[in-house]
């Protein structure tokens, strides 16, 4: 693997790699000292143009654990507004030797250029563009679920399984979503179903070539038992200008999560968010700090896949000596 | 002048003869055209012989964006590309608006030498869409503008449009309209569609040029004036351009040999070299604007010939300029999509990238017949080579050809503008004295 772009690029071989990777690196974590050599001496940068301390942080820890140098270079604006282009600042990191370039973009796209216009001969890591993709999320996600609701079930690595036979309900802004497109993509691979549920405004046009189902009906989709229902972020600004929906209270009466829906889920189910959380418009306080909620495990979860795909893009087909031990099938 | 003699090509594809040019005219056809025996051959056997082609739509970017063009670098690239008349967009900095900015870019034109340059003038103040420009002082200054249009935005304002419609008749003038409704297209990167949803880049609808279309045409039937409908691209387009011209509305429409030939899955890798206004469609537009060109139901193929200088084109698609280059693929495009798939033969490629056009704009000593006694605007082409596109080789001052390494058929051999050859054996001729 020598990108992470979109996460329509793995096939199941791959992306069960990854995940097992992650489980790999999540066994590590819970040693005391958690910090691994294995990418020592390697260069990795976070370019981010796009505030995002959450995702952000995540990576720096994941690289830090695994020994490698981090720069975080946060580039926010652009060349649209003013200021360095892409390529001048892709080929500064390019100068310095950056071994994998971290990039959260506001331009869907961005990763992909800079991963193929010539201007950066290291690996790309797509941190989320626009409205396109966020792979590592969609990872993540997957690994949560795998935990959860595959195998053993409750906290332990089903390794080699993918997510076949689930069903998982996307809940919200589909339309602006780069989890929501990382999602349909990578829980499809790995055999899940997925339901969008959003309401038509905030479904995109095309979206029948996808591979999910659409239902603009929340409560009819939690009565067909979904695994997961996973809630996506939505804006308040979005109601404004665009006018995607009359007011958040409707939005919150049609598409939200609280207590009453909570209790129609299968008693399996998990309720999963990639954060940060609308609590009171996308999702109640109740259906957030429920048992059930995974929200918090994703994050710890982030680390370990981001720990996952960086070794992958950089350590190539080497097989894991790390700390000299951890095997791939740890 | 020296005369020439094009030897034994083919007339609009049909009957082959010898044509002399002499004095800036067609001056024999047939046996009585070797008789000067002083003529310089143009050897054409194999070749087809087309009137120099016009474009109703081509930026050459000066006054304002001289890195971009330059109106020396754009003629010399028509003429390359076998056109003898271009029109030059208004959308320069300043806005060609008054007189005396269609004046300056008429006179480069005409210094250059390369290709008949006509000024489209400006609809509104400044392509703000709230003022008329003075479409009366533009169309008497020696310009003699004919076409007025704020291409690269839409007139959007009905009553504004409709104005400018009605005022256009008292010169013969006609409003060619850049259909684009603002409010859905605020975002807009490429086509709404199957590809948009994956990529996640805002969408352009294709009701958002329609809606426009069909609200001009009506009002071009109310008030009684023409219209011409910029790059159409949309098979909803084509059917209402269809039905109005049913209903005898006195509209013409434009395709580019973009949106004749290439569609929205060139998007996927970003390369922004694929942006242009409006948009790549899908497949099955792209076969309904085939149609409609072949038809008739579109008029004429206009180039939309947009350089963009490199920086704007090497960055993130969203960061990126609209545009694509297209004087020196024309025709060739054309050719491709056209002529070689038996829908239109050369004699309806002269019709709609020469004689319809020059009709449009009302250029009355261009898109002329080939026959003796008119001037000698005419464009040799050999149409069994096949070429690849290198941008570095082309003489427009930009590199964003959408058709960089395909393989093309057909070549501009020789051009004749009044007589005189600017392209000969497939390259520039020079003149002494003539400078950029």
């Amino acid at each position: 693997m020598k990108h992470l772009l979109s996460a329509g690029d793995l096939d199941r071989a791959q992306a069960v790699t990854i995940l097992d990777t992650a489980a790999a690196m999540a066994a590590t974590q819970e040693r005391q000292i958690k910090k691994l050599p294995t990418l020592r001496g390697r260069t990795v940068v976070n370019l981010f143009f796009e505030d995002s301390t959450r995702t952000r942080i995540s990576f720096e820890t994941a690289a830090k654990r695994l020994s490698a140098d981090v720069i975080n270079f946060s580039a926010k604006g652009s060349s649209v507004s003013k200021g360095e282009s892409l390529k001048d600042t892709a080929q500064t990191l390019q100068a310095m030797g950056a071994d994998a370039v971290v990039i959260r973009h506001h331009a869907s796209g961005a990763p992909h250029r800079l991963a193929h216009a010539g201007w950066t001969a290291g690996a790309v890591v797509n941190a989320g563009d626009g409205t396109h993709q966020h792979p590592t999320q969609a990872l993540l996600d997957a690994y949560t679920l795998r935990r959860h609701l595959v195998g053993l079930r409750g906290g332990t690595d089903p390794v080699g399984h993918d997510l076949a036979g689930l069903h998982v309900a996307i809940v919200g802004d589909v339309l602006h979503s780069r989890v929501a497109r990382s999602n349909v993509q990578l829980l499809h691979t790995l055999g899940a179903r997925v339901t969008l549920v959003a309401p038509p405004t905030l479904v995109p046009v095309g979206v029948e070539s996808w591979t999910a189902d659409v239902s603009y009906h929340l409560d009819d989709v939690l009565d067909q038992g979904p695994d997961a229902v996973m809630m996506l972020r939505v804006q308040r600004e979005r109601m404004g200008g665009g006018g995607f929906f009359p007011s958040p209270w409707e939005y919150t009466r049609g598409y939200g999560l609280d207590a009453r829906r909570l209790a129609r889920l299968p008693e399996h189910a998990i309720v999963m968010h990639p954060g940060p959380m609308n609590r009171g418009l996308e999702i109640s306080a109740d259906a957030a700090d429920a048992d059930r909620s995974v929200v918090v495990e994703q994050v710890a979860n982030g680390v370990a896949v981001r720990m996952a795909v960086l070794y992958l893009v950089l350590a190539g087909q080497e097989q894991p000596t790390v700390d000299g031990q951890i095997g791939a099938s740890a | 002048m020296t005369a020439y003699l094009i030897r034994g090509a083919s007339i609009l594809g049909e009957g082959v003869a010898d044509v002399l040019v002499q004095d800036g005219r067609v001056a024999a056809i047939g046996a009585t055209a070797s008789d000067d025996t002083s003529a310089v051959v143009v050897p054409g056997e194999g070749l087809v012989l087309l009137p120099g082609l016009v474009d109703l739509h081509t930026h050459l970017r000066e006054p304002g964006r001289e890195d971009a063009e330059t109106i020396w670098s754009g003629t010399r690239a028509a003429a390359l590309g076998g056109f003898t008349c271009v029109h030059a967009m208004a959308n320069t900095n300043p806005v060609q608006d008054t007189a005396g900015v269609v004046e300056q870019v008429w006179r480069l034109g005409r210094d250059a030498g390369w290709a008949d340059v006509r000024p489209v003038g400006a609809v509104t103040v400044g392509l703000a869409g709230t003022q008329l420009a003075e479409l009366g002082t533009m169309a008497a200054s020696a310009a003699a503008v004919r076409v007025f249009s704020d291409d690269g935005r839409c007139v959007h304002d009905p009553v504004v449009m409709r104005r400018a419609l009605e005022y256009a008749k008292a010169f013969d003038g006609v409003i060619a309209q850049h259909a684009q409704e603002p409010a859905l297209t605020a975002t807009a990167q490429m086509h709404e569609g199957l590809v948009s949803a994956e990529l996640g880049l805002a969408g352009w609808p294709a009701v958002a040029e329609e809606a426009i279309i069909a609200r001009d045409v009506l009002l071009a039937e109310h008030v009684g004036s023409r219209l011409h409908v910029l790059h159409l691209s949309t098979a909803g387009s084509v059917e209402i351009v269809r039905w109005a011209k049913g209903r005898g509305i006195d509209v013409t429409a434009e395709a580019t040999p973009h949106h004749l030939y290439l569609t929205d899955e060139l998007v996927r890798g970003y390369d922004p070299v694929f942006k242009v206004n409006p948009p790549l469609r899908t497949a099955a537009d792209v076969e309904a604007v085939r149609a409609g060109l072949a038809d008739g139901t579109i008029d004429v193929v206009g180039t939309d010939h947009a350089p963009h200088p490199r920086e704007d084109k090497d960055c993130e698609w969203a960061a990126a300029a609209f545009g694509m280059t297209g004087l020196e693929t024309a025709l060739s495009v054309v050719q491709a999509a056209m002529v070689e798939t038996g829908r239109m033969t050369w004699a309806d490629v002269a019709r709609v990238m020469s004689f319809t056009p020059a009709v449009i704009g009302r250029v009355a000593d261009q898109g002329r017949p080939v026959q003796v006694g008119e001037p000698a605007n005419l464009t040799l082409v050999d149409p069994a080579v096949r070429r690849v596109v290198r941008p570095q080789d082309q003489a427009t001052a930009s590199l964003n050809t959408p058709f960089a390494g395909m393989e093309l058929p057909g070549r501009v051999v020789a051009t004749f503008l009044h007589g005189r050859p600017t392209v000969l054996d497939g390259a520039l001729v020079e003149r002494a004295g003539a400078s950029s």
